[in-house]
């Protein structure tokens, strides 16, 4: 891409991060939540590919770290509702609730929306990466 | 009011994205439907929904573009016009006429037959502390839903990553590593 829409992009691509994980974490304060959340960090990482090719974010994130780094999300969903058996059933919400309009409030919400983000996020990013390197592939064919 | 402009707009693109001949038009008319959606959301007062709704859309619509840019639309005009025609028309008219029974059957728009939402209204901040009754109902009382949800990403996820395995794949991953 041309020089200016790597500079907008270098300047950007941070603020669309941050404004996904600010997403995350007010999951339960203000609209959002874990799945639009992840999807905006996804899209920061996207926005990066576009930009500067795939290089740039393959050597920080390879195919196979994004799909660990997605399971790792699912597992950490599925055991936060495990958690719910030592208080008495699935899914129940074992930690304190706190205050309302609090940041740390609301017990497991917070740790399930972060734990969505991650596994929507980097899902979403690794069938990027992959449609990526399969054009790659049919290129050098 | 809007809400009616927003609808008969989303039909047009509709329409649009299906008739037009270039690929790429095509999907810049299906991007125009989903960001009138995000629109229709926040008609609803929906911000949470509209939110997922845009970002959703504008990572289809890259992916969309990248997948479809320098590639023209595969023609497949062969065959059984008529019995094509005959069995659209028939299923358009038994699709109508049961909608026109379903439809009369329907509680009026905003005042749902369910009164459970009530309940969540009402008690879900004191039972969850979660000010944001959205997040309280999908990470809470219906958090069967959305494991079942995150479990459908995950399987649709392998099954891209499974299909788009080609043989030459292996040389590149590993310049990769």
């Amino acid at each position: 891409m041309s020089l200016i829409v790597k500079t907008i992009t270098r300047l950007t691509v941070g603020l669309i991060l941050l404004y996904g994980i600010y997403i995350v974490l007010h999951g339960h304060l203000s609209p959002g939540g874990g799945f639009a959340g992840g999807v905006i960090i996804a899209l920061s990482f996207v926005h990066l590919m576009l930009a500067f090719g795939k290089d740039a974010v393959t050597e920080r994130i390879s195919k196979q770290t994004a799909s660990k780094l997605e399971s790792v999300g699912a597992l950490l969903f599925l055991s936060i509702a495990l958690i719910g058996f030592f208080g008495g059933y699935f899914f129940l919400n074992i930690l304190k609730k706190g205050e309302p309009f609090k940041l740390f409030s609301a017990g497991t919400i917070p740790l399930s929306n972060i734990a969505i983000s991650l596994k929507v996020g980097i899902g979403l990013l690794a069938i990027f990466l992959a449609l990526v390197i399969l054009e790659e592939v049919k290129r050098e064919k | 009011m809007e809400l009616y402009l927003l609808l008969i707009f989303m039909i047009l693109a509709a329409i649009v994205a299906i008739e037009v001949k270039d690929l790429l038009s095509s999907v810049v008319a299906v991007g125009a439907v989903g960001f009138a959606l995000c629109l229709a959301f926040l008609i609803l007062k929906a911000p949470d929904l509209a939110i997922t709704q845009l970002v959703v859309e504008i990572l289809c619509l890259i992916i969309l573009i990248r997948a479809t840019i320098s590639r023209d639309l595969p023609l497949a005009i062969e065959g059984r016009w008529v019995f094509n025609t005959v069995s659209t028309l028939f299923f358009i008219a038994i699709f109508l006429f049961t909608a026109y029974i379903a439809l009369r059957e329907l509680p009026l728009f905003g005042y749902p037959l369910m009164e459970v939402a009530k309940k969540y209204l009402e008690e879900g901040t004191s039972k969850t502390g979660a000010v944001n009754l959205v997040t309280s109902v999908i990470l809470d009382f219906r958090a069967y839903d959305t494991l079942g949800e995150a479990t459908v990403l995950f399987t649709s996820v392998i099954g891209v990553m499974a299909i788009l395995r080609r043989p030459g794949r292996k040389k590149i991953e590993e310049k990769d590593d």
